[in-house]
C-alpha cells in the first residue's frame, strides 16, 4: 500500500487553544477519508495543514512522499485545494480566473485552452465563463472554483464542503470532477456524512478540544 | 520562459487587467495629487514655486498619492483568496514580490504622467526640467514600490493595515524622499535645470532601491506564511 497522507502525533494550536491534538493516520493512494465534526472541531485546520497553507504545531506530516513543511514547495501543484473561499477574483471572468490560475500551475498555452474548455463543459459553465465573478450566484462561483482546483490535475483532492450550494443538477456534475475515481485520493470534509456514505474508506470524527477518532480499520487513540 | 516569469507575467497582468477594468486606485491617486497641487497653489498664494519648496510640493503630494495606491495593492488578496491560490502553485513567491511592485511602479508612472504636467502649469516657468526629473522619478518609483510592497504585504493581515501600512512605510521612505528632493531641487531652480551632485542623488536613489528589492526578495517568501 502506498501512503498518500501520513499523519503521525500532529497537534497544531491556536494560541492556547488546540485545534487539534494527537492525531494518527495513514491514507493509501486512491483512498477517500471523510472528516466530520461539529464547528470548530479543527476540520479545516486539518484541511489547511495538507494543503501546505498551515504549519502544525507539532507531530509529523508526510503528504505524497514529502515532509511537510520542510519540502511544502515540491507538493504544491500536486494538490486541489476547495475551501470555503472560491480563491476566485470577483473583477475577473470565470474564464480570465481559470486562465490565471493555469498560468501560475505552468499548464502551456495549447494545453491549458482546452482543460479550461473540458472543465467548464463538465461543470456545465461553459456559457457563463465570460461573466464576472462578481456578477455570479454563489452556486455558480461554487462551480467554478471545482474547475479551478481541477485544472491542474491534481493527485490529491482536498475538498472542503464541496456541495456547498450546489443544486442536484451542480452536484452530479461535480461529482465527475472531484468524485471518487481510480488513483483519485480525497480528504472531504463535510457535515453531511450520510452524503458520502458510500464513497468513504475512512472517516475522521475530530471534536472540540482537538481529540479525533478514526474509524474503519486505521490506528485509534 | 521560466515558471517564475510566467507567473510574475501572470500576477502582473490580472491586477492591470483589474486596475483597467474597477479604476479603484488610479483616479483615486490622480484626484488627491491635483486637489493637493491646488491647494498648495492657493495657500501659498504663489504662481510660481522653484528649487526646495517646488521639490519639497512635488514630493510630498506624489508621496501620499502613492500611500493610496499602496494601501490596496493586497487587497483583492486579502478578500478573495488570492494569497491562498498563489501560495497553493508551484511557484516561487516572489514572483508575487516582484509583479506587485512592479503594478505599482506602472501605477506610479501613470500617475505622474498625468500630474506632473499639471505641477509644471500651476508652479513652473518652463518644462525644461521635467526630461531630467524623469530619472529620479523612475528611481523614486522603484524605491517606493519595492518598500511599498514589502510593507503592505505585512500590513494586509493586520486589522489595523490602514493605519499600519503608513505608520511603517512613511519612516523607511525617509531616506528616498531626502535623495529625491534633492535630486529634484537643483533641476526645479527658477531659470533652468541645474545639475548640482545630481549624479550622487542619483546613485542614493539606485542604493536604496537595490537595497530594498534585495530585502524584499529575501524575506518575502516569510511574509506570507501564517
Amino acid at each position: 500500500m502506498t501512503a498518500a497522507i501520513e499523519l503521525r502525533d500532529l497537534r497544531h494550536e491556536f494560541g492556547e487553544r488546540t485545534a487539534l491534538e494527537r492525531i494518527d493516520l495513514t491514507l493509501a493512494v486512491g483512498e477517500t477519508m471523510v472528516v466530520v465534526g461539529s464547528n470548530g472541531a479543527g476540520k479545516t485546520t486539518l484541511l489547511r495543514i495538507l494543503a501546505t497553507l498551515l504549519r502544525p504545531t507539532a507531530g509529523s506530516v508526510e503528504v505524497l512522499g514529502c515532509p511537510l513543511p520542510r519540502e511544502a514547495w515540491r507538493l504544491r501543484g500536486r494538490i486541489g485545494y476547495l475551501g470555503h473561499e472560491p480563491l476566485l477574483y470577483r473583477d475577473l471572468t470565470g474564464r480570465e480566473n481559470l486562465r490565471f490560475q493555469a498560468r501560475l500551475h505552468g499548464i502551456g498555452d495549447e494545453e491549458r485552452e482546452a482543460r479550461i474548455e473540458a472543465t467548464l463543459r463538465a461543470i456545465g459553465m461553459e456559457r457563463r465563463a465570460d461573466e464576472r465573478v462578481a456578477d455570479l450566484s454563489a452556486g455558480m462561483r461554487q462551480r467554478l472554483a471545482i474547475c479551478r482546483c481541477v485544472l491542474h490535475e491534481p493527485e490529491l483532492l482536498l475538498l472542503d464542503e464541496p456541495d456547498s450550494h450546489l443544486d442536484e443538477e451542480g452536484r452530479e456534475r461535480a461529482s465527475a470532477l472531484i468524485g471518487p475515481g481510480p488513483n483519485r485520493t480525497r480528504v472531504v470534509v463535510t457535515h453531511d456524512p450520510d452524503r458520502f456514505e458510500g464513497e468513504a474508506d475512512r472517516t475522521l470524527r475530530l471534536e472540540i478540544g482537538g481529540r479525533a477518532e478514526l474509524e474503519q480499520g486505521a490506528a485509534l487513540r | 520562459m521560466t515558471p517564475t516569469s510566467i507567473a510574475f507575467r501572470a500576477i502582473l497582468e490580472k491586477d492591470l487587467r483589474t486596475e483597467l477594468r474597477t479604476l479603484q486606485s488610479l483616479p483615486a491617486m490622480a484626484l488627491f495629487a491635483v486637489t493637493t497641487f491646488v491647494i498648495f497653489r492657493f495657500g501659498l498664494d504663489r504662481t510660481q514655486l522653484s528649487g526646495s519648496l517646488a521639490s519639497g510640493v512635488l514630493w510630498a503630494t506624489l508621496l501620499f498619492a502613492a500611500l493610496l495606491g499602496v494601501n490596496r495593492l493586497f487587497v483583492a488578496e486579502r478578500q478573495e483568496g488570492g494569497f491562498d491560490a498563489i501560495r497553493l502553485a508551484p511557484i516561487d513567491r516572489t514572483a508575487l514580490f516582484a509583479a506587485k511592485a512592479a503594478a505599482l511602479i506602472v501605477y506610479l508612472a501613470i500617475l505622474e504622467a498625468i500630474v506632473v504636467p499639471v505641477f509644471a502649469i500651476f508652479f513652473l516657468d518652463s518644462a525644461a526640467a521635467i526630461p531630467p526629473l524623469a530619472a529620479v522619478l523612475l528611481l523614486t518609483d522603484v524605491g517606493l514600490a519595492a518598500t511599498g510592497t514589502l510593507i503592505a504585504s505585512m500590513a494586509v493581515h493586520s486589522r489595523a493595515r490602514d493605519l499600519l501600512g503608513p505608520l511603517v512605510l512613511l519612516p523607511l521612505v525617509v531616506p528616498l524622499m531626502i535623495a529625491a528632493t534633492g535630486a529634484s531641487r537643483h533641476l526645479l531652480e527658477a531659470g533652468g535645470p541645474a545639475y548640482e551632485r545630481f549624479g550622487t542623488w542619483l546613485a542614493v536613489l539606485g542604493l536604496y532601491d537595490l537595497i530594498f528589492l534585495l530585502v524584499g526578495y529575501a524575506v518575502f517568501d516569510f511574509l506570507l506564511e501564517d
